[in-house]
């Protein structure tokens, strides 16, 4: 990889340990990717916010590098392991509260807009058409490739996190046009289609595609299909984007068969204990849509649903809160389905959920068994 | 056999090859370093202080951080060899100071489970 001379330096430790990190970081990945330069990137997402997926090391290692450094551009962070406002309600550990706290106060104190959302692509303005980002959580970098007209690759934590402290990364992969074009068609054979079928298509699609897959046979999506699509292909695969329309090259055909089968492998329980709903978190355009499905109905049992708290103002004075918590849903902001802690294996043994993202972490993560249900389905039956 | 380094190093110890991809986070336990996906054919093994050879990661980017965590608690792979290298792996491995190579298809496959190597991610060598 060819470096500017400021690169050099840089990776050499003259300009302190903290950018020498970062920058044998993006060195590692520039060869990882076969990338001859780094170039500037204008936003870096970054994952690995939650304590429940760092741990002790992740606190560790961010206290540590907040000593001395700061992020170059814009930055925002993924969702946490709670909710600050609500976290007296629930029953978790002062230590885990308090370990949170400590990720939250390096992020900030790096100079982290506290956007705590996996939906950064929904809740701020989208730069101008083919800007590059860098964006670490897996759904958003494949949303903002395939509909933002940004450029990321399925950025690491670590890469994304380098990139925010450098304004860079290597100029590989999904950077390329060429690499962009897909080389695969995945045509979509399983009709009426709701947004869980579009969460096992893109699982389906993580499992067999390279770096970028077109999708044939998929028309008018709605947000909640799109964000299911982007976050079942994150969770399988290592493809970062998709198009729509048939190309040249290879053509698997998703059917009921296929359907079938990723529904075996994530769908363990005919029942849940405990509804939630968002992983992606749920935007304002889908908390009108449930407000509305929920007029008149109540949940029969409990139902969280997780929400970036840039929308909370909003939900609240256009009465989707008050709606959706008189229907008994339990709002819950800053926060996510994927490994919270407050969905405990000691208190519940089955979830449901009507994300394919979700399912995979609950069961894997969270240990507990999963029944898939899409949103209509859980409000027809969940809901009186 | 001949390999590409992306992060340099040196490690000696016994292969464990994985035939599926990897999804860090998800899959493996970071405090004690064992596979608990059930689907994955790796269960209940763990990857500690193993040469650890897999196609690639897949799934969260967090799971970079569930490399470091398994370095942080003793119980990282000696190093890992890749048939393609992923960002979240490969940054993973950057950060946590785990030597990581990629071999091309038919060396990859050549590889035998448990066979001791010395891993020589310098010059790029598995002996």
């Amino acid at each position: 990889m060819e470096l500017t001379k400021e690169e050099e330096d840089a990776l050499d430790g003259k300009q302190g340990e903290t950018l020498a990190l970062a920058y044998r970081t993006l060195v590692a990945i520039g060869e990882a990717s076969g990338s001859d330069r780094l170039i500037p990137i204008e936003w870096a997402h970054l994952s690995g916010v939650n304590y429940n997926t760092i741990g002790d090391a992740g606190r560790d290692f961010l206290s540590h590098l907040s000593q001395d450094a700061k992020f170059k551009v814009k930055t925002t962070v993924n969702p946490m392991g709670f909710d600050f406002d609500s976290v007296s309600r629930y029953n978790l550990d002062d230590k885990f509260i308090e370990n949170q706290r400590s990720i939250k106060n390096s992020y900030e104190k790096m100079g982290a807009i506290p956007s705590y959302s996996c939906i950064p692509y929904e809740i701020f303005d989208i730069p101008k058409q083919g800007t590059h980002v860098s964006f670490a959580e897996s759904n958003a970098a494949i949303y903002a490739n395939s509909f933002s007209g940004l450029k990321t690759n399925k950025e690491g934590a670590f890469s994304a996190l380098a990139s925010a402290l450098t304004g860079k990364s290597p100029c590989s992969d999904l950077r390329d046009d060429k690499v962009r074009k897909p080389n695969l068609t995945i045509r979509m054979k399983v009709e009426s289609p709701d947004e869980l079928t579009y969460g096992m298509l893109g699982y389906f699609a993580g499992k067999v595609a390279g770096s970028s897959v077109a999708l044939s046979g998929v028309n008018d999506l709605d947000r909640r299909s799109c964000k299911s699509l982007c976050a079942g292909m994150g969770t399988s695969g290592a493809c970062g984007m998709f198009t729509f329309g048939e190309e040249e090259g290879e053509k698997i055909d998703f059917d009921k068969k296929e359907m079938q089968k990723i529904h075996d492998e994530l769908n363990t329980s005919e029942s849940g204990d405990l509804i939630t709903l968002g992983s992606p978190q749920l935007g304002l355009d889908e908390i009108a849509d449930l407000a509305g499905m929920l007029k008149g109905r109540s949940f029969k049992k409990r139902c969280m649903i997780f929400c970036p708290s840039a929308i909370k103002g909003q939900m609240r004075d256009l009465g989707y809160r008050k709606e959706i918590e008189r229907a008994g849903g339990e709002l819950l902001f800053d926060c996510c389905t994927c490994l919270s802690p407050l969905v405990d294996n000691k208190e519940v043994d089955s979830v449901t959920t009507n994300s394919v993202k979700g399912a995979y972490y609950l069961r894997t993560s969270n240990q507990v068994d999963v029944n898939l249900k899409s949103l209509k389905n859980i409000v027809a039956e969940e809901t009186k | 056999m001949n390999v590409k380094v992306i992060v340099k190093g040196m490690a000696k110890g016994s292969i464990l090859v994985a035939k599926n991809p990897l999804n860090f986070l998800g899959g493996i336990d970071k405090k004690t370093g064992i596979v608990h996906d059930k689907n994955h054919d790796l269960f209940g093994k763990s990857i500690g202080n193993k040469i650890l050879a897999f196609p690639f990661g897949i799934g969260s980017s967090v799971g970079a951080y569930t490399i470091y965590s398994l370095k942080y608690n003793k119980c990282a792979p000696l190093a890992m060899i890749c048939l393609k290298a992923d960002l979240t792996t490969a940054s993973g491995c950057a950060i946590s100071n785990i030597p990581l190579v990629v071999a091309n298809k038919n060396d990859y496959d050549s590889l035998e489970q448990d066979k001791e190597v010395v891993l020589d991610a310098v010059t790029g060598k598995i002996l």
